[in-house]
């Protein structure tokens, strides 16, 4: 691929007919950071977190209150509603990916939401998803990757994927209060700590052990939702009452803060721990440049990171400086997602209904916001390149020529969307269909276009 | 069916090598893997239910032994598994207790690697040990199947394999996929990846209706479909997920246990005679917390329960060499502690169904293993 095309494609979203192949490929990136809308118009009309807590306290509220054989039709309803809202944050996070004049910026939302995974197969939060990504990762991806986490793991709906919101410290005043009362599912729990580690900064095999775990997940308890009736924007509560008291021994060092400051410098340690910088510039580099980046390349991404004190946008500046993210081969197999946001952008869409963006994704093997584990999805070719998943591409690259019947002419946008990057077999098949449907389906299914 | 899948067939054959897959295969047994993602919890599901500790550590979440399903006078199936007690009762089912991959850490991912590649330790090996396991079979090559939309690692390697997942998206019409196949020709992955969904898909149209919704008994039925043909494959895998319980435990595990219990069923219902011929494995990455946690769940174990199952297995029985749950008998104090080793008894099961050579077959399936047969006889000969 040429220099713009691979702009278009490996950084951005794939082009839209519209899209004039940039001269200057890496100007043209770099000047997305200061063009980049946070909140665009496809995500504003949805409902923000403060009011999605605040229709979970009501929820849990009436639950409470209701007699016993009322309850589950009163979680049923909620969980209706958290539907409707998933839907709609579906289609914001589609149209969105698809008008957006960022699409670099627009991709790294996509990369730091997947990085920080939450499941809607926890059902609880599907009404919560899309406030996840509004409001812990859009304002924050051209951050600091510590402000960007602690969004994360402070908002609700980690808080409750993760079970942090019910975390409590075994010798916190409600602890105690707990175990002599007897109550039963009411103690700590590790999980948000364990991939905080895991996943979200350190990664896996980089030292910690089990007892690190449970440390920081003491460390934790207090964070949570914030009250019933509180009022506000606020998405996040410290209940001292909820926290383990006393010192904590993390990696070998003694916090001796307290309550809510105390899992906040482990945060900053683990931020600013060597480990973090490498897992994630790989992270990153196999996100936009190979399934087995080039070590050099990692390297380079680490030690920017380290020393911008995790700077993400200098992070972002030294991969488009790298020659290696230049490589004309394109060996990036595109996932799902990529897909099909780059065939609807190059069909022209500009929107698409959010029950048929989300089926559409599931049909795919990729369901937004669904990965099967908090790791996300897996971001390799193995993942993606199978034979079944292959021939669903094929599916629904002919319902979307179908769709859009032969008001669009494949021979002529095959290499306006693939400038400089289309080959002569995949023009001549063009070339060759029997209808504009058929090329038009053979074009978003052409080895060019399926990688990146 | 919108398409007639023979005659495309027909027409595919024309265009591609003629490779006839699938076609007489050296061996008429089925081995089947179960994969359950997310570290099942063995104790609510073979439950050690005499077992003093087991219902003081569980607490509310042990299971009440009136309504578990008794085994012997020391284990007792969760009571979501009734047709998995039914095949007990019938010698073809076998329930394995305290065993674990070698892995002994608790990150899902790197379990299931372990799990899957047959490696000592995670990402030593590329490839997956059923893979492996198809390179010493007679005939090799294209008799496995994975029932998802991507090769499972476990499945991944040298040798050729095909997935299929039911797809409720219109089928492309006959017209397209064979231009799709001129298209791929030159690029060697695409073309090797199109010919297999290409023959998936060509199987599966003479037994499926239109897209029809996953669930465990559906893809049941249609695995069985599979391989319960002369001419089918051999080897398959299921993946199911969800079986990380860390809160809200009894429900969830309860719902789980009931799909993987439909699932047996339909297998054991689709695959009619051949039936006599299968092996089901169900297998975990790790087990759960002995204890229940703070949260009405159980957090990540080690030693976990495994199932074997089928009309080719010596049935009726429960292996392990059972190490207790008092406190002095835990691994690191919380874990039940494994006195099995699973990839030892996948091996020595994978040699009995397909008659290989015990040593060799542990030997390429996992081999950092300690060496050594499982003390048990698995299958009936």
């Amino acid at each position: 691929m040429t220099p713009p095309a691979l702009a278009l494609n490996r950084f951005g979203l794939g082009a839209r007919p519209d899209d004039v192949p940039p001269a200057d490929p890496q100007r043209w990136l770099l000047a997305q950071f200061d063009a980049y809308e946070p909140l665009p118009a496809a995500w504003k009309p949805l409902a923000r977190t403060p009011a999605l807590v605040s229709t979970w306290n009501t929820m849990q509220r009436s639950v409470r209150q209701a007699p016993e054989g009322q309850r589950s039709s009163i979680r049923e309803a909620y969980l209706r509603q958290g539907s409707v809202e998933y839907q709609a944050g579906v289609g914001a996070r589609t149209s969105s990916a698809l008008q957006t004049s960022t699409p670099f910026v627009e991709r790294l939302v996509h990369f730091w939401s997947n990085h920080f995974a939450v499941s809607v197969d926890k059902l609880l939060i599907v009404g919560l998803a899309g406030g996840f990504e509004a409001d812990a990762i859009r304002p924050n991806v051209l951050g600091r990757f510590e402000d960007l986490l602690l969004a994360v793991v402070r908002h609700p709906t980690m808080m409750l994927y993760l079970d942090q919101a019910q975390s409590i410290g075994p010798r916190s005043m409600m602890g105690s209060r707990a175990r002599e009362a007897q109550q039963r599912g009411r103690g700590l729990n590790e999980n948000l700590a364990r991939e905080i580690m895991e996943l979200h900064t350190l990664g896996v095999r980089s030292g910690y052990a089990q007892e690190d775990v449970t440390e920081f997940a003491r460390a934790l308890t207090g964070w949570t939702l914030p009250g019933d009736g509180s009022g506000g924007d606020a998405t996040f509560r410290f209940v001292p009452a909820l926290h383990e008291p006393g010192p904590r021994t993390i990696l070998g060092k003694v916090y001796s803060e307290d309550g809510e400051q105390q899992a906040r410098a482990v945060i900053h340690d683990l931020v600013t721990a060597p480990a973090t910088a490498l897992h994630i510039a790989r992270k990153l580099a196999r996100h936009f440049v190979a399934d087995d980046p080039p070590q050099a390349l990692v390297l380079r991404l680490a030690d920017t990171f380290t020393r911008t004190g995790g700077d993400l946008v200098s992070v972002y500046r030294e991969l488009v400086a790298s020659a290696e993210a230049w490589q004309p081969s394109t060996v990036k197999f595109k996932s799902p997602w990529d897909w099909s946001i780059s065939s609807l952008r190059a069909l022209g869409r500009r929107s698409m209904p959010p029950t048929q963006a989300s089926n559409l994704m599931t049909q795919l093997g990729q369901p937004v916001w669904r990965p099967g584990s908090p790791a996300g999805y897996n971001d390799s070719a193995a993942s993606w390149a199978a034979p079944d998943a292959l021939m669903r591409r094929v599916e629904v690259a002919q319902r979307f020529a179908q769709q859009a019947g032969d008001a669009i002419d494949a021979r002529s946008l095959a290499p306006r969307v693939l400038p400089g990057a289309l080959t002569e077999a995949t023009a001549a098949a063009i070339a060759r269909a029997e209808s504009a449907g058929t090329a038009l389906a053979l074009l978003l299914v052409s080895p060019e276009f399926l990688r990146r | 069916m919108s398409v007639d899948r023979r005659s495309f067939l027909g027409a595919a054959t024309l265009l591609a090598a003629p490779k006839i897959v699938f076609a007489q295969a050296a061996t008429e047994r089925r081995f089947i893997f179960i994969i359950q993602r997310g570290a099942a919890d063995g104790l609510n599901t073979v439950i050690p239910y005499a077992e003093p500790a087991y219902a003081s550590l569980r607490g509310a979440l042990a299971i009440d032994p009136a309504a578990a399903l008794k085994l012997d006078g020391t284990f007792a199936l969760h009571p979501a598994l009734p047709k998995l007690r039914e095949l007990y009762g019938a010698g073809e089912a076998s329930f394995l207790h305290a065993v674990a991959s070698p892995y002994r850490d608790r990150s899902h991912f790197d379990g299931q690697n372990v799990l899957e590649t047959g490696g000592k330790a995670p990402y030593q090996l590329k490839d997956g040990w059923m893979n492996r396991l198809l390179g010493l079979l007679p005939r090799g090559g294209k008799e496995a199947i994975a029932f998802s939309p991507a090769v499972p690692l476990a499945l991944q390697g040298a040798a050729e394999v095909t997935t299929y997942a039911p797809s409720t998206l219109p089928q492309a019409n006959d017209d397209l996929l064979m231009r799709v196949e001129q298209l791929y020709a030159p690029d060697p992955q695409l073309r090797a990846l199109w010919a297999s969904a290409l023959e998936a898909r060509g199987m599966a149209g003479e037994r499926m209706g239109g897209g029809s919704r996953q669930n465990a008994a559906a893809i049941g039925k249609i695995a069985a479909g599979f391989l319960a043909r002369a001419d089918g494959p051999r080897i398959a895998m299921i993946e199911t997920s969800g079986w990380d319980t860390h809160s809200g435990q009894d429900a969830r595990l309860a719902a789980q246990l009931r799909g993987l219990d439909g699932l047996i069923g339909a297998l054991r219902e689709g695959l009619g005679p051949v039936w006599g011929q299968t092996v089901v494995l169900v297998a975990t990455e790790f087990g759960r917390t002995v204890a229940a946690n703070g949260t009405g769940g159980t957090d990540h174990g080690t030693a976990s329960a495994a199932m074997l199952v089928g009309g080719a297995v010596q049935g009726g029985r429960i292996l392990a060499d059972w190490p207790g749950l008092a406190q002095a008998n835990l691994f690191e104090g919380r874990d039940l502690k494994p006195t099995l080793g699973l990839d030892i008894l996948i091996a020595s099961t994978c040699a009995e169904a397909f008659k290989l050579d015990p040593e060799k077959t542990a030997l390429t399936l996992f081999p950092g293993a300690v060496r050594g047969n499982s003390p048990f006889r698995l299958l009936r000969t």
